[in-house]
């Protein structure tokens, strides 16, 4: 059982989790998502007073808040 | 507003019931144990325990009857993190005080050390110490600015309606019970997982509310984008309540007994323990405050993070690495050499994602490199980020098994600790602070731009005192260790050691005086600012004035 478990993790555990890195490392280089990671980094810069439904829901204060 | 706010209330639903419940089986079970506990120590504890699940109860029955908590979706729910706020600075003080207490302590035992009082002894109040500021500390700032930045960044408020509450309370009750088990003798000999089977089942419970509370916000919210910071409070939350349920399981002797036995023996538990151990540096220390860091820098700081997919390969390399480093502590012991081998690689290969997410943290700044001088907040949230640098540098050094063979054991690794926990925990919490309370109490700024100067300076000083006089002590210790003469004994006994440590100790003690004297400035100043005497206005605070110019409807 340890054997065969740790055998395992060592050759296709290994492998799995290097192709995750891989693949989360493609993602944030793929040249086309820059755009929406540009959006993403201002995020916290563009945060509102209120929940975004309030702003919805009352339009003046959305005016407001960005004024 | 105000007639809209009043129809927003709860009243007792199905999640007030649950909570109800659990504190009312809490209550039963510390009664049971206070009356017929399995040893003595529980009969004692078991009423600190029962008066908190009381105390609860008693709040519940207050809000309730007054028809439930608001739960108004046009508003944020800064309340709980108000609270937050304030919890995090009392267990600061708290927890610095007594460092500093039990830093006297190693320097002058014979006047320090109280047989009449065990409860006050060294053994006692470290963990207190480590606990109150780590658990107690940092844990009220996270909680507290991952409830901040998670409804910020999501727009949206946060789920659950009792629930935030009950992670807000359940955690300051289980910081109760986990300081109070450690006076009382109560613990599980674990470093940094010292508390006791039912504490630690508590936890879980508060734990698994917040994971869920932070998923639901997550789910619920208005903004297509996940900002990074929530993906870093997500891993923190995720791998914390992973390690304190491994590490922690355990049988109980007794139901109503405050001893229980590992699940784990020999090295198989100290393997599991410093993976535990570890990883709560990783992922509370670290990962949980990276996400303090990339909200709050780019806010204060008025631009967007230097580069958000640098963030992502930062996020994604420390999480694949961190989790395999702790074998490090285990050098030279009975665990098998390729699994410290394993433990120290891994180590070195974490400066990658270090420094690359400190690059990032400082670049942010580029182009308002001008701030560092004008704005004491960005001041320190910057210098924490350097910390952080100059601490996952050194660690990655220590964790090579050579430099391990002189550092391990010794003062140079208290020293370590410190940097990072000073130094980069510390300041980061205090920057954060210092945003949070004007946005949260809707002031123009800070009471005294002064006095934060004065708390920078002063803590500065004090973390350069401690950290360099436990690198001299830390080194010279290791060093007289192995010190052999021409005859193949060894050259000092260990008593000699301690002897020569002692200015170092005692230099060591008046960096956490001044370090805890920088933290009652900062708590004088938060006050004021809350009472509302600011005298200035703070230009940094800009970026939230439309909350300042509309206060509460």
């Amino acid at each position: 059982m340890y054997e065969s478990l740790a055998s395992f993790a060592q050759t296709w555990g290994m492998l799995l989790f290097i192709a995750l890195f891989l693949t989360a490392g493609a993602y944030a280089l793929w040249p086309r998502n820059q755009q929406k990671f540009d959006e993403a980094a201002r995020v916290p810069l563009e945060d509102h007073d209120r929940p975004a439904a309030a702003d919805e829901a009352d339009r003046t204060h959305k005016d407001r808040n960005d004024g | 507003m105000s007639a809209a706010a009043a129809s927003n209330k709860t009243g007792f639903d199905a999640s007030a019931m649950v909570v109800a419940g659990l504190l009312g089986l809490g209550a039963l079970w510390s009664l049971i144990s206070a009356a017929a506990g399995a040893d003595a120590a529980i009969r004692v504890h078991a009423w600190v325990i029962g008066a908190g699940f009381l105390a609860g109860l008693f709040m519940m029955a207050r809000i309730y009857g007054d028809g439930g908590l608001d739960n108004d979706k046009t508003q944020y729910n800064e309340n709980v993190i108000k609270a937050g706020v304030i919890a995090s600075m009392f267990w600061g003080v708290a927890g610095l005080l007594v460092g500093v207490i039990i830093a006297f302590q190693l320097a002058f035992p014979a006047l320090l050390s109280f047989d009449a009082f065990p409860q006050l002894n060294f053994g006692r109040l470290r963990p207190v110490h480590t606990s109150a500021v780590i658990f107690a500390f940092g844990g009220n700032v996270l909680i507290a600015t991952s409830f901040y930045v998670v409804q910020r960044t999501c727009r949206t408020r946060i789920a659950g309606g009792i629930w935030p509450w009950f992670v807000f309370w359940g955690y300051q009750l289980f910081i109760v019970v986990a300081a109070t088990g450690y006076l009382l003798g109560i613990t599980q000999g674990k470093e940094y997982a010292e508390p006791e089977w039912y504490a630690d089942l508590w936890l879980t419970l508060v734990w698994v509310a917040y994971l869920l509370v932070f998923l639901a916000t997550l789910m619920r919210r208005k903004e297509p984008h996940l900002y990074v910071a929530n993906w870093f409070y997500l891993a923190f939350i995720v791998t914390i309540a992973m390690l304190h349920v491994v590490n922690n399981l355990a049988m109980p002797a007794s139901l109503f007994g405050a001893r229980s036995y590992s699940a784990f023996a020999g090295v198989q538990d100290a393997l599991t323990q410093w993976w535990y151990g570890h990883n709560a540096v990783g992922f509370f220390l670290t990962a949980g405050f990276l996400a303090i860091m990339y909200y709050f820098i780019p806010k204060r700081a008025e631009r967007p993070v230097y580069s958000y997919r640098l963030s992502i390969i930062h996020f994604w390399a420390l999480i694949f690495i961190y989790i395999w480093a702790g074998p490090h502590h285990l050098h030279y012991t009975a665990l098998p050499e390729w699994a410290q081998t394993l433990g120290m690689t891994f180590s070195i290969m974490l400066w990658m994602p270090s420094w690359g997410g400190m690059i990032n943290g400082l670049m942010t700044l580029s182009g308002a490199w001008d701030r560092l001088r004008t704005d004491p907040v960005i001041r320190m949230l910057v210098v924490s980020v350097a910390f952080y640098g100059m601490s996952t540098f050194e660690g990655p050094v220590m964790s090579v098994r050579a430099v391990n063979s002189l550092s391990h054991y010794t003062d140079w690794t208290i020293g370590h600790v410190h940097s990072g926990a000073l130094g980069w925990v510390g300041f980061i919490s205090f920057g954060a602070i210092y945003c949070l309370v004007p946005w949260l109490w809707k002031r123009a700024g800070m009471y005294s731009k002064a006095l934060i100067e004065w708390h920078f300076w002063i803590a500065t000083i004090g973390i350069l005192l401690y950290i360099t006089s436990m690198w001299v002590s830390g080194i010279m210790q290791g060093l007289m260790w192995r010190a052999y003469n021409s005859l193949g004994f060894l050259e000092y006994s260990f008593v000699q050691t301690v002897e020569a440590m002692h200015p170092y100790y005692i230099i060591r003690g008046l960096g956490g005086v001044l370090y805890l004297t920088g933290a009652l400035l900062m708590v004088w100043n938060v006050y004021k600012t809350i009472k509302g005497d600011v005298r200035e206005k703070d230009e940094a605070v800009k970026p939230q004035s439309a909350a300042i110019q509309q206060p509460a409807e």
